[in-house]
């Protein structure tokens, strides 16, 4: 059943985490550490020296893909908050979650036969490019653009709704991916291992879909606004 | 212009009101009746024979679908579409030729209803074999290939269209939706070799 039911400032920090545990994920982004006690929300926030609103942003929409943020809620947080969540997020899948996968990945790729390893190597390599590619055009072209908007120095070349619709889709390949390993993959290579793995590939999958939610509702609106109030004034 | 003639049978007086009023604009579209059971269902589709028939699965319990399969016998001209308002067993909804679901807005209700109007014969016709036919399997190879949609006709005699038409179907049978991907399925099923995709 759907919950209607969002977090507040006042939510305690492990009530939280424990109605959405994928929440535990995301708090290692924000420097959060766990060992909150009773804490609540805004007093965990403030000792982090994390934005609470944008937290909480984070956290409903995480929890509610549903969720749509109003304009108020919009305006509370600010663009510095919102680009370097994501540039730190682009990090996490980098240099952490794809890494973790990659190694397991390994490990099954060497009990397979050599040519079916390869393949699939090979496969999982274009995967990564992909992603680095995906990300590097957000931080070298998409992310500088936002700051130019910001410092009033943008041009009228390009629009945040472009990106959005040249946003590449990096999570087919994870679906693939997991395809492969349920399906088709002979049944006797490390039965156990692809198990975890498939579970490790739905959280990254999950949380890359979540990762582009935040992009659609909060920074695409958030930039749309910016556009509208710096367009204008020419 | 046709009016075509909707039932609605649902237990909660709220989704079949609120489905009510999505419908009620639309001047191709009257509901003629809302019901809550099965009896007046059964009353109401000797009295309307309806164009379409909106019915909540769980009015007819979890696993007896007898009552969907006799409607869909004694009136092969209704076109029957679940409303579906909670988990449900997937075979169930074979007897149906759409859902809608609680979330459906107003635009998406009506254009599930009026798709299904305009191709009344063709959607029923789908073939639901989950082995690749000996076409597709052709297809499949040359897109391990790295060959082109355009090659792919050339090679195969087949159009460009029908080339589309074969690579959504290897997509839909074997989730698998990049080309890299679908090398790796050809190769783990021994249908190309290794030499033969890669330089």
């Amino acid at each position: 059943m759907v919950s209607y039911e969002l977090f507040s400032e006042k939510t305690k920090m492990a009530e939280l985490v424990i109605s959405n545990p994928k929440l535990m994920l995301t708090l290692s982004r924000f420097g959060i550490d766990l060992g909150f006690g009773d804490h609540c929300v805004k007093e965990v926030c403030d000792k982090a020296n994390v934005s609470s609103a944008f937290f909480l942003l984070i956290c409903n929409l995480y929890t509610n893909s549903d969720y749509v943020p109003s304009c108020e809620e919009l305006d509370s947080v600010d663009i510095d908050t919102i680009l370097s969540y994501l540039s730190v997020s682009h990090r996490y899948y980098v240099e952490e979650r794809i890494p973790h996968i990659e190694h397991h990945l390994n490990r099954i790729i060497e009990a397979c036969p050599e040519r079916f390893g390869k393949t699939l190597k090979r496969f999982f390599n274009e995967y990564k490019n992909e992603v680095a590619n995906h990300f590097r055009y957000e931080e070298e072209t998409v992310f500088p653009y936002i700051n130019s908007l910001c410092d009033d120095s943008a041009k009228k070349q390009f629009s945040i709704r472009e990106f959005e619709s040249n946003h590449s889709n990096i999570e087919d390949k994870l679906g693939d991916l997991m395809n492969i390993l349920i399906k088709y993959l002979p049944a006797d290579i490390f039965p156990k291992e692809r198990i975890e793995i498939s579970f490790d590939i739905m959280d990254l999958s999950s949380d890359l879909n979540c990762h582009t939610l935040v992009e659609e509702r909060v920074l695409v609106p958030f930039v749309e606004l910016l556009e509208r109030k710096c367009y204008e004034n020419k | 212009m046709k009016i075509n003639k909707i039932l609605i049978a649902e237990p909660s007086p709220i989704v079949s009101a609120g489905l009510f009023r999505f419908l009620e604009d639309s001047n191709q579209l009257q509901v003629v009746s809302v019901v809550d059971n099965v009896d007046d269902l059964n009353d109401k589709m000797i009295i309307y024979t309806p164009d379409i028939l909106i019915v909540n699965p769980l009015m007819m319990g979890y696993t007896n679908n007898n009552i969907i399969r006799q409607i869909n016998q004694n009136y092969p001209d209704t076109i029957c579409i679940a409303l579906v308002t909670t988990f449900i067993d997937k075979n169930l909804l074979k007897y149906f030729k759409e859902t809608i679901e609680l979330s459906d807005n107003k635009q998406k209700v009506t254009n599930k209803i009026f798709a299904l109007l305009n191709n009344n014969d063709e959607s029923s016709s789908q073939n639901e074999s989950v082995d690749l036919s000996n076409r597709e399997t052709d297809v499949l190879i040359c897109v391990a290939k790295g060959m082109t949609n355009k090659d792919i006709s050339d090679m195969l005699n087949i159009s460009v269209h029908t080339v589309i038409t074969h690579r959504k179907n290897i997509v839909k049978k074997t989730g698998i939706k990049s080309v890299s991907g679908l090398t790796v399925y050809a190769l783990l099923n021994n249908l190309v070799e290794e030499s033969e995709i890669y330089e």
